[in-house]
């Protein structure tokens, strides 16, 4: 993970995507809100931000989760921790 | 992502079966999804195993009928959604259904006293069991005595409004150390409040037949940071960590379980390698590996321990091995290392036959429901054959170490009570006897159909200098599946790979492959060719760790095939009995030979014409090996898988 592009995160990111919101069809692009995605509630918010920090093996700080937009940001934030762990 | 359920199997093509189920008419998909959740999965993967049940909801209330669906309410002063598809997954697991009540956030107060009037939504759901889940912000609002004022308020509103089932849970330990080690010094620290009340809490709950799920044991045994995290509470009032919420299911259904008499009750127990290291076939009672002095030796020691105050309790034991039944018992009566002993074995059944069969055996035997066993054995053919075969058997997924094998069984739960009485210290007993009064009945377990889906190859070669010293190892210990126990040294070894340079010899040494892994070399077969062009087996013997597996069959199939190649017309067999060889005694005749001579010390000579000979039919592949292949045994490595 290490040398992580965006594709891959995305890609993953997807994965996680379908299995948690149990679409397949689920595309996300930078833009994706949680309006965007059926069943993207504060209670599965919780639940994606758990299977990212798991799945990539890097966490969150509350603050930064405060102010998350978008998937762009979302892809952004993993990318520099990613980054940060060398 | 954490799969913390470590003691069941890790299945590494889960997401494809799981995406094949869902495809399955639901009563399918309801028994295979049963078998998927009986994986080690996380806590993502048992959010999506439960919307794949809650869309089949009919079938798999169906597929676990042996128990009317437990209706469970769950009131808590935090947010306890995420623990509402972790208990019905963990649930299901074990043939429970669970219908979930979620109270309202942190109103499990009001909604207790509610359920007074006929309109309360609780009592309209008419609960056989409620969960209280305390969080320890709201423990310790006050002193440890008002807490536990508090709980008993709600346990005795759930009695006067709800007549159900109680479960407490105790608190969690979230808050730092003010002092350290001392802490109890200081009474009014949180921590130390915690502390307290669940020491109040126990004898509380068991005087007013509350039952407790014990959360604090669990944070102490698993980590606390593992269970609780700061972040998560400041964000979402989870007390409980949605990655171990799986974890925390699987401790309310086996609670579940007991309360519904759905806990397992006996443990079936392999013997070789699993009570005692080594094969008491082969080895004899001096050359197992069981007792103080050898730290292996103590593992099992203490495995046997376990067993036994398993047994003290209730639990009912038996043994399924393969091996001759004297050859089993033997240790039982004669090894002083010993801890159990014969009579802590409700039943004994030793023999030949698959494990699947003698399960059922075992079963009517104890007069209890094949979903009452849990079966422990260290060898993952027998456990996936008995998976798959009997999926209502629980098969906990064995460490290789010895010393694991204890944390292994009881981390899976299996044997939940919630009380020990009279009659369960006596059960151990009552089994026995009955057992003893059964006769034994077989039924067919579809072998054909699982040694198909074990990809087996049998990879040959001759003999070769490269696995030598393997070779005269296994010659020389080698007693059970053994026709003439002939012991050659190296010399003696490389004499005969001479002879076979001269077309007068054949030798073939015989490895299996499968998709467990790499079982080493498992057979070895020498023969000699006589003036009359028969070639006679000076030796055949075989690991009996592949008995039942079709190899004897495949072995001859090749070994008339390479017989034909150096111009033998027919081959003759011989057994030479030993106090450990009955077991091959018809060998050759099962294997289609005629008896040529039968002598009164029990040795008999055999005769198979290659003319006409039709190779047997096998459900493996049999292919010839590199040449200079490292010979020595090395399980479970991934070796010649593309040859």
């Amino acid at each position: 993970m290490v040398q992580a592009d965006q594709a891959q995160i995305y890609s993953q990111l997807t994965s996680i995507f379908h299995d948690l919101f149990d679409d397949d069809s689920i595309v996300l692009t930078p833009a994706t809100t949680a309006e965007d995605v059926e069943g993207w509630d504060s209670f599965n918010h919780i639940n994606l931000i758990v299977a990212v920090e798991a799945k990539f093996g890097i966490k969150f700080k509350t603050a930064e989760l405060e102010e998350l937009h978008n998937v762009g940001h979302l892809v952004q934030m993993i990318e520099t921790k990613l980054a940060a762990k060398g | 992502m954490s799969k913390d359920l470590f003691w069941l199997p890790t299945n590494s093509a889960w997401s494809e079966g799981f995406a094949a189920a869902r495809k399955l008419p639901a009563a399918e998909a309801a028994a295979r999804l049963r078998e998927l959740a009986n994986c080690n999965i996380d806590f993502l993967q048992t959010v999506q195993m439960d919307r794949a049940l809650q869309k089949i909801a009919d079938a798999g209330r169906a597929e676990a009928n042996a128990s009317k669906p437990v209706r469970l309410a769950l009131l808590g002063s935090s947010t306890l959604g995420h623990l509402a598809p972790a208990i019905r997954v963990a649930a299901y697991r074990r043939g429970l259904w669970v219908e979930i009540f979620e109270g309202e956030y942190g109103l499990y107060r009001q909604e207790l006293e509610e359920a007074a009037g006929e309109s309360s939504e609780l009592r309209k759901f008419a609960p056989d069991v409620l969960l209280l889940a305390i969080d320890a912000q709201q423990a310790t609002r006050g002193s440890a005595e008002d807490a536990l004022h508090e709980m008993e308020a709600c346990w005795e509103l759930a009695r006067r409004h709800l007549n159900c089932v109680v479960v407490q849970q105790t608190v969690l330990a979230v808050f730092p150390a003010l002092l350290g080690n001392n802490e109890h010094q200081m009474a009014d620290s949180p921590r130390t409040l915690v502390a307290r009340i669940n020491e109040l809490l126990r004898p509380a709950a068991e005087r007013a037949g509350v039952l407790l799920l014990a959360l604090d044991v669990f944070a102490q045994q698993e980590g606390l940071r593992a269970w609780h995290d700061a972040a998560l509470w400041h964000r979402s009032k989870q007390e409980v960590h949605p990655r171990v919420s799986h974890l925390y299911g699987e401790h309310v259904a086996r609670l579940l379980a007991s309360v519904r008499g759905r806990s397992y009750k006996a443990l079936v127990l392999d013997l070789d390698n699993t009570l005692w290291g080594g094969v008491i076939g082969d080895d004899g009672l001096e050359g197992i590996v069981l007792g103080q002095g050898n730290a292996v030796g103590e593992s099992f020691v203490a495995f046997q321990k376990y067993a036994k105050a398993l047994a003290a309790r209730g639990v009912v034991l038996a043994v399924c091995s393969k091996n001759d039944e004297v050859n089993a018992e033997s240790p039982f009566a004669e090894h002083p290392e010993m801890v159990l002993k014969r009579g802590d074995i409700a039943a004994f059944v030793a023999n030949w036959q698959d494990k699947a069969t003698n399960l059922r055996v075992i079963a009517e035997q104890l007069n209890l429901g094949l979903d009452a066993l849990v079966f422990v054995d260290d060898n993952p053919f027998e456990r996936a054959l008995v998976r798959q075969e009997l999926p209502m058997v629980a098969v906990p997924e064995m460490p290789e170490d010895p010393a694991d094998y204890i944390e292994t069984v009881a981390a899976a739960g299996y044997f939940e009570a919630t009380a020990v009485t009279e009659d369960d210290r006596k059960r151990s007993e009552q089994y026995q006897a009955n057992a003893a009064r059964e006769a034994a009945k077989t039924t067919a377990t579809d072998l054909p159909g699982y040694l198909r889906s074990l990809e087996m190859k049998l990879i040959w070669r001759n003999f070769d200098r490269v696995g030598l010293s393997r070779i005269v190892q296994l010659i020389n210990k080698t007693n059970q599946f053994n026709l003439t126990t002939r012991r050659y040294t190296e010399a003696d070894v490389l004499a005969k790979m001479e002879q076979e340079k001269k077309s007068r010899a054949l030798t073939l040494q015989l490895r299996l492959t499968d998709h467990f892994g790499d079982n080493g070399i498992i057979s070895l077969l020498i023969g000699e060719l006589d003036a009359e062009r028969t070639l006679w087996m000076d030796s055949w013997l075989m690991s009996c760790r592949v008995l039942g597996r079709q190899v004897e069959e495949a072995t001859l199939n090749l070994l008339a095939r390479e017989a034909k190649a150096m111009g033998a017309r027919a081959i003759g067999g011989v057994y030479l009995p030993t106090k450990k060889n009955g077991m091959v005694r018809e060998h050759y005749g099962r294997l289609g030979f005629e008896k040529t001579e039968d002598n009164a010390d029990g040795s008999s000579r055999w005769r198979l014409a290659l003319e006409n000979f039709v190779p047997h039919e096998v459900l493996m592949e049999t292919v010839e090996g590199e040449q200079g292949h490292d010979g020595a045994s090395r399980p479970g490595a991934d070796l010649l898988a593309t040859h």
